[in-house]
């Protein structure tokens, strides 16, 4: 027992003088939740809009004010004509443009108004997100007009965000946020700690010790498990106090939960570790075998139902995908193990499998 | 007209990192041609000064000239004008000898023709005729350090640096490395080795001995030999390391 | 203490060690001679339990190195070839560390290494990366040192350390012998043969020779003459052409020849001056453990001249 303490002792000392490690641990989640949260957002505010209003009058001004008055918009260019309006989109003044036709205002109130909305299609998601709010306001203010002046015999469709409920994406991205970090620090992190001591040589004093094999991969794993959880409490701290999201579910079964994953990780890491003879070869398989796919098979960032059908099967075997179903279910949606059992399942599985593995790979010799 | 037989001038060259000076304002010269022996005991500034002189880092006080160049104003010129091996040696593991000639003429700026002569002469020169497809990574470490020697001045430089080049290989391999060194002199290139084997230290024509930064002394290893009343350059340098350090 | 029996190994077809058979006894200082990549790490590898030989066995103390490895790493105090100590922790850590590991404290071994660890006391609190090449090397053997090895195994402890370190360094191995300790030392430089009790020369995962130093240089079989000269370079070329001779090699200023029978030293004087080299002296000399081993690997076909296919 003495030995294991003391083995720990010397990996917090690793860890703590390596300015490269204390970064990855401590920095990395901070910036990626900032970046997620504030930087990479799918929502609009303040987008710039081209106007092209060619029948000014009472009704084009109101509508063109509605539009400058909501959050989403803001008035960068009025054109005057359709190469002028070339030049605002190839100069990328505007993403969007709003075409008022002539004879606007007269023909109004006969139910011949057409309005023309042109996006730049370079960034379809953004085209997307920009016409379709674009087009919900002029809906909107068409519907004010419309009720106060004659009837409307058409049926609008309301469409309500459950869980999320003012589609704030940086909600979607602190789940997102903790799956990265903790497959980060504990796969990647122990695999090259791990590596390194074989690449300086010390495994082999460490081989040539009564300390047996178990110890030794325990001992680099602890320190670890315990950074992660910690980790994991610093992001949901962080999430609360800075973008103010709860956890709706409970709190205990999502720190378990987070455990199993952590377990999950760090055996791949040894797993990784049992591979590579340098620090540089665990980086490498750490970022591109779980890196990638974590952030692109996860569901993460691209949806999983979206997938083709070989991308969905593969995405069965990543370990994230399912402790992203769980932790969205804990944080967002509240609910208790009941409903996420199965998956919880499936990583137990895939930790003991890696475990096992792992003790099998991990020689006590050198190759 | 004597300053032009001279490759190295180095004045008063210094190099302090904080409050430590690794190199202590050193003084010499070394002369074209001549096989220039660089001895100290680990940590006494030698690795500090050779990066100095080959232009990897720049001095804190003092001149140096290399081949005719500031070492702190054209580390540039420098660096196409000497050549370098250390005992690390710089080949391409996962490159054949062919290719890792090929490679260093040309990073040198040797013309294809060039190129094509030169390794023609120095894998007949080495012997390795059979071998030139070969991967490096699987030839003795003799061969290693010879090839690495003979690419090193393969751009026939005015000088080349030589950091510990024999240490680990067998004594016979040893000797024949000294036998290119001797060839390279002959073809007027300048050798400044740095060694373990003291025994190694005779056969240079000159030797220096630094100790904790200073440089100590410098003359012929006969002369040291004879001045300091020993038979080899072993006991020169033990009786000159162990006095410097039990005087602190 | 350790017996090598017929030990055989080959990486990825390559061999490293061909047959090696022979033993230690209890308080002896062994050295294992010979250059990089001669087999020595590997030899080592297999004793200290890191590596499992392909044919052979090794006994430490009575006990198998494979079916009893257990025993071995507790009674082994191993210093791999690489600097194996963590540069980031200090001086006291690094030594607190192994001691913790093998189940003892500082305190209690600290007979063993006082001498060499008063030396580092100093510096105690510096880390390991910061020490000089010799200091790192006596925190190495202290560390190896710390629970009381019955045998010492230490891989080319001096490899690329001055000498005036390399001195220090056998000066401890010595008073360390005097203690009862069972060493087994390897290193690249020939010179180091002399202050073991034997030695064995290694080339190419070959023996070429056991015997205590002695021994070897005495079973020298041919005639060495020395030749001072003033150039050493042109002499060699000239001396390797004379019949006679079987090599001649430099040993610093003076030149080493060997010759199978007696020399006609006139002759040779004379074939020196033909080729211009002026007042040649030339004297019957004594072999060196380098002499011996150089000679036993022309004798032996064991020079660098083939790549293992």
């Amino acid at each position: 027992m003495k030995q294991f303490f003391a083995f720990i002792k010397k990996e917090f000392y690793h860890i703590f003088r390596d300015q490269r490690t204390l970064l990855v641990l401590f920095g990395m989640p901070i910036a990626q939740l900032l970046l997620f949260g504030y930087a990479i957002t799918t929502e609009v505010s303040n987008a710039n809009i081209a106007v092209f209003n060619q029948s000014p009058g009472q009704f084009s001004n109101q509508l063109i004010n509605e539009l400058k008055s909501s959050d989403f918009f803001r008035v960068s260019a009025n054109v005057h004509s359709k190469e002028e309006l070339e030049k605002v989109f190839r100069t990328d003044q505007a993403k969007i443009a709003i075409v008022i036709p002539p004879k606007f205002e007269e023909g109004f109130y006969n139910r011949e108004a057409q309005i023309q909305l042109i996006a730049d299609g370079s960034d379809p998601n953004l085209a997307t997100i920009l016409s379709s709010s674009a087009n919900a306001i002029i809906m909107k203010w068409m519907m004010k007009k419309s009720g106060n002046a004659l009837p409307v015999e058409s049926i609008t469709t309301g469409v309500r965000w459950h869980y999320n409920p003012s589609l704030k994406s940086v909600l979607m991205f602190v789940p997102g946020v903790i799956t990265i970090i903790l497959m980060l620090v504990s796969a990647m992190l122990t695999s090259i700690s791990i590596a390194r001591e074989k690449e300086l040589g010390t495994i082999e004093i460490l081989f040539v010790s009564p300390l047996k094999p178990g110890i030794i991969i325990i001992g680099k794993v602890v320190p670890f498990i315990i950074l992660s959880i910690f980790n994991a409490v610093f992001i949901l701290v962080m999430a609360w106090i800075i973008f103010d999201i709860p956890v709706n579910g409970s709190i205990v079964l999502l720190l378990l939960e987070s455990l199993l994953f952590i377990i999950t990780a760090l055996s791949l890491g040894v797993l990784i570790s049992t591979v590579s003879n340098s620090q540089q070869m665990a980086l490498m398989l750490s970022l591109f075998g779980l890196m990638l796919p974590v952030i692109l098979l996860s569901g993460f960032i691209f949806p999983i139902s979206n997938m083709p059908l070989p991308l969905q099967v593969i995405s069965n075997i990543i370990p994230a995908k399912f402790y992203l179903i769980i932790i969205k279910g804990i944080m967002l949606k509240g609910v208790g193990i009941m409903y996420i059992w199965k998956e919880t399942l499936v990583l137990v599985f895939m930790s003991v499998l890696m475990i096992v593995l792992s003790i099998k790979k991990f020689k006590i010799r050198l190759q | 007209m004597e300053s032009q037989n001279k490759v190295i001038v180095c004045d008063g060259l210094t190099k302090t990192f904080g409050d430590f000076t690794a190199v202590n304002a050193i003084t010499f010269d070394v002369k074209k041609g001549e096989i220039f022996g660089f001895l100290g005991a680990n940590g006494a500034g030698k690795t500090t000064a050779i990066k100095m002189l080959s232009g990897l880092l720049s001095p804190s006080s003092g001149k140096a000239t290399v081949a005719g160049f500031d070492v702190a104003t054209q580390p540039e010129d420098i660096k196409k004008n000497i050549g370098y091996m250390s005992q690390h040696f710089s080949l391409y593991q996962d490159m054949t000898i062919k290719e890792n000639i090929r490679f260093y003429g040309g990073i040198y700026g040797l013309s294809r023709k060039e190129i094509k002569t030169q390794s023609k002469l120095l894998i007949k020169k080495l012997g390795l005729e059979a071998y030139e497809n070969r991967l490096v990574e699987g030839l003795p470490l003799g061969w290693k350090q010879k090839l690495a020697f003979s690419i090193a001045i393969i751009h026939n430089p005015s000088i080349v640096f030589l950091d510990e080049p024999t240490s680990g290989v067998d004594p016979i391999t040893r000797r024949q490395f000294w036998g290119l060194i001797y060839e390279a002199t002959h073809q007027g290139i300048t050798v400044f080795v740095t060694t373990h084997y003291l025994e190694e230290a005779e056969y240079c024509d000159r030797v220096s001995i630094m100790v904790d930064g200073d440089l100590k002394d410098l003359d012929t290893p006969q002369n040291l030999m004879k001045k300091y009343d020993k038979d080899n350059m072993n006991d020169v340098f033990l009786y000159m390391a162990v006095r410097s350090k039990y005087k602190e | 203490m350790l017996e090598f029996k017929n030990i055989s190994k080959s990486y990825e077809g390559q061999e490293a060690l061909k047959d090696i058979s022979f033993d230690v006894k209890k308080g002896e200082l062994f050295g294992l001679i010979g250059p990089d990549g001669a087999g020595k790490s590997t030899l080592f590898r297999i004793l200290t339990t890191v590596l499992l030989a392909d044919n052979g066995t090794a006994l430490f103390n009575g006990h198998d190195v494979v079916d009893d490895y257990k025993y071995v790493r507790k009674n082994v105090g191993y210093m791999p070839g690489k600097f194996s100590l963590y540069q980031d922790l200090s001086v006291k850590e690094n030594l607190n560390f192994f001691a913790t590991i093998f189940g003892t404290s500082i305190k209690e071994n600290y007979d063993l290494i006082k001498d060499i660890y008063q030396q580092l006391e100093p510096f105690e609190n510096r880390r390991a990366g910061a020490l000089s090449g010799g200091m790192k090397q006596k925190l190495a053997l202290s560390c190896a040192l710390i629970h009381k090895p019955m045998v010492l195994v230490l891989d080319e402890p001096t490899f690329g350390v001055d000498a005036v370190s390399r001195k220090e360094f056998w000066d401890m191995l010595k008073s360390l012998k005097a203690k009862g300790v069972t060493i087994i030392v390897s290193t690249p430089y020939m010179d180091e043969a002399s202050l073991c009790d034997r030695v064995a020369l290694i080339q190419k995962g070959k023996i070429l020779q056991i015997d205590t130093p002695k021994g070897i240089t005495d079973s020298f079989e041919k005639i060495l003459y020395t030749i001072k000269t003033n150039k050493i370079y042109e002499s060699l070329k000239v001396l390797n052409d004379i019949p006679e001779v079987s090599n001649a090699f430099s040993f610093g200023q003076i030149i080493h020849v060997y010759a199978e029978n007696e020399l006609n030293i006139e002759k040779v004087n004379n074939i020196l001056r033909e080729n211009g080299i002026e007042d040649p002296k030339i004297e019957l000399g004594e072999a060196t453990i380098e002499d011996c081993f150089m000679d036993l690997m022309v004798s032996q076909n064991l020079e660098e001249d083939g790549v293992a296919e």
